[in-house]
């Protein structure tokens, strides 16, 4: 077997060369399970791949897909930067929808556009509260956020099926679970006659400013530290619980605010499923991403491509569309595994070794 | 007429319990030795498509059940690898796993949605069945029921009264002291990790071949993850485990029963029951960090690498 030899510094090239290989070894592996599965592997690749950014309906869909994923892994990069191990982006998505959304419907429905900021502010609100629960119960009752914020997934689905099948159900609607369209003060512009909307803007926007936040502010530092060298961050007398309740307020906001224009645009009413699994996408961005809001955008458009490719494969090749979270678990387990290339290096035992080389291997 | 409501009552709770119970009882194993598998959910959704499949297929939930199991086992083979053999980090790939299980069940199970496949039969004890209330609670049940005790008996035993077990909790405490002893650190964690796997994966087979007569994609419906918050309910001790199970499998029954009465609270609110009894169990378990630091293997998530 190989053996690990630590470098001791931080590998540069892999740290980039990783997520590259992590694609390719995904691609490989994709290939494969076409293969397996009866479809010709390299023009399922393709349709899986290519062809649903060949045209400019094909881009304004990658754009509208990874606006949500772009937003919600901003923040959770954040969190995971400061080991706040947050998953809970769906729900916080889920809840800026809800929170928006439902001022929007049940106060001002006919609002003009001017109440369009409101909306946005009462999305990342939302998002915000259900991010802070989960720093509440972290700090004063040391409840695992995982495990907390993962609940609170579950808790904000089923609150927004209550709503649309309930109170806010649209008595128009023929008994569907939706609530009505949103009007003029609670709809997201879109670019032209494009589908491409605002959000798709701002995404790369907060991307590019939670990074200059985070290079330059005492703030950012702080986070490095108390990720990296916790005891050296409490040393230095940093506030771990006040980095904590920035991290989920700031990713829960993020989230919200995606949620809020996910509705209020590409869905135009609050429906039960809003979102397929973006809060949970959004982990595999993060980390693909490297945990930076810059390479968060690269690493969303990538992934917002593997779920156009999963509808593209499900029309063209009458595959189940679930190829598209197979495709996101494999490369985030090739992702993982690359990474240990930044910290160490592989040793494989050379082939001539003398029987007296087995008494220095160590056991393991 | 009173007993046929208190048995039926008791059966669903019995019923609504065992797949937390096995799938928590594989984690706690995991975790006694040192590392934190989040994926559960996706073993679990692995395990009941491979049972559910091989049932369909050979006719048999037996061999279903064994399938489900063996199944468990190599999906979190992935995991072991990428976390012990490659270092990597043991919450994202915990996760990473639960991803990859929603969409590969999800895969497998594309022709199967709606379908039934045979369940697994209660085995009846002839005679002592026959005796009310107990009979029905007692020696009517199906098999993964009687082994969800019989596990929890043998890990109590195992950890507690066993040189094997004692190398186990070892290895989870400390596992560089564990390693000074000569004991491999990370052959325990795989084997560990399987254990947890194979667990994960009869709780899926539960689901898909009793619990649930047709297959659907969502059927774990976040058991995997209340499994894991039993784990640190429990204090990591495996009776605590056992009651948790039986006190979270009480409010999922309660929240299919009020649904069932029409009480006047809409239905998707009460189904949040159980999630909601999970954040307040842990709020007020965690509570007591000392406690928490007390029980919880003390090398948990943390990776090992020998250097000599």
């Amino acid at each position: 077997m190989f053996r690990l030899e630590p470098r001791g510094l931080k590998s540069e090239f892999w740290t980039f060369g990783s997520p590259v290989l992590a694609i390719i070894l995904t691609i490989v592996t994709m290939c494969i399970l076409f293969a397996i599965m009866g479809a010709p592997p390299i023009s399922a690749i393709e349709t899986f791949l290519i062809q649903p950014v060949l045209s400019v309906t094909g881009i304004s869909s990658l754009l509208v897909r990874a606006a949500p994923l772009i937003m919600i892994a901003i923040g959770l990069s954040f969190c995971y930067r400061a080991n706040v191990w947050n998953i809970g982006g769906d729900g916080q998505f889920t809840l800026g929808a809800i929170a928006g959304g439902g001022v929007a419907l049940m106060l001002l429905p006919n609002a003009g556009f001017w109440f369009y900021p409101f909306v946005l502010v009462l999305g990342i609100l939302g998002g915000m509260f259900w991010g802070g629960i989960v720093a509440f119960l972290k700090l004063h009752f040391n409840a695992n956020e995982i495990l907390t914020s993962l609940m609170l997934n579950y808790i904000a689905q089923l609150v927004l099926v209550w709503l649309v099948t309930g109170p806010w159900r649209d008595p128009q609607g023929f008994g569907f679970p939706q609530s009505a369209m949103f009007g003029a003060g609670a709809t997201t512009p879109n670019f032209g006659t494009t589908t491409i909307h605002l959000g798709c803007l701002l995404a790369p926007l907060l991307a590019i400013a939670v990074w200059q936040i985070m290079a330059r502010s005492v703030l950012g530092f702080q986070l490095k530290v108390v990720g990296q060298a916790p005891r050296a961050a409490r040393y230095a007398g940093f506030s771990n619980a006040k980095l904590t309740w920035i991290a989920l307020l700031v990713s829960g906001g993020l989230s919200g605010l995606a949620g809020i224009i996910e509705v209020t645009g590409p869905i135009g009413q609050l429906t039960t499923g809003i979102t397929p699994g973006y809060g949970y996408t959004a982990v595999i961005v993060a980390f693909l991403g490297r945990l930076h809001p810059i390479g968060v955008i690269f690493a969303g458009l990538l992934l917002a491509l593997s779920y156009l490719g999963g509808d593209a494969a499900q029309i063209n090749l009458n595959l189940p569309n679930s190829i598209t979270g197979i495709f996101q678990g494999v490369l985030l387990f090739y992702l993982l595994g690359a990474d240990i290339l930044i910290l160490y290096r592989i040793k494989w035992p050379k082939p001539a070794v003398k029987a007296a080389k087995f008494v220095t291997e160590p056991a393991e | 007429m009173n007993l046929f409501y208190v048995t039926s009552f008791v059966l669903s709770i019995i019923s609504a319990s065992t797949p937390l119970l096995l799938a928590a009882s594989g984690e706690l194993i995991t975790e006694k030795s040192g590392v934190l598998n989040l994926g559960v959910e996706g073993m679990m959704l692995i395990g009941a498509i491979a049972g559910f499949a091989t049932a369909k297929a050979t006719g048999n939930p037996y061999i279903g059940v064994l399938a489900a199991a063996l199944a468990g086992v190599l999906i979190s083979m992935i995991f072991a690898v990428l976390t012990l053999s490659l270092l990597a980090n043991q919450i994202a790939t915990g996760l990473a796993l639960t991803i990859f299980g929603h969409g590969f069940a999800a895969l497998l199970g594309a022709g199967y949605v709606g379908i039934s496949a045979p369940t697994l039969p209660k085995l009846i004890i002839p005679f002592l069945s026959k005796i009310p209330f107990f009979g029905p609670v007692l020696f009517q049940q199906n098999i993964l029921i009687y082994l969800s005790f019989a596990v929890i008996a043998g890990i109590a035993f195992f950890l507690r009264k066993t040189h094997a077990g004692l190398i186990l909790r070892a290895v989870g405490d400390s596992h560089d002291a564990a390693h000074a002893m000569g004991y491999s650190v990370i052959a325990i964690r795989y084997a560990a990790v399987a254990f947890g796997g194979a667990m994960a994966g009869i709780a899926g087979a539960y689901l898909s071949l009793y619990y649930s007569p047709l297959w659907s994609q969502d059927l774990a419906a976040g058991r995997g993850w209340i499994a894991l918050a039993l784990v640190v309910f429990s204090a990591w001790r495996p009776f605590w485990l056992l009651a948790g199970a039986y006190l979270f499998g009480g409010i999922t029954y309660l929240s299919l029963y009020l649904q069932g009465l029409g009480v006047p609270i809409p239905s998707p609110l009460i189904s949040a029951l159980p999630y909601v009894g999970t954040v307040v169990v842990l709020v007020l378990i965690s509570r007591d960090r000392r406690r928490i630091r007390l029980n919880q293997p003390a090398c948990l998530g943390k990776y090992f690498h020998a250097v000599a």
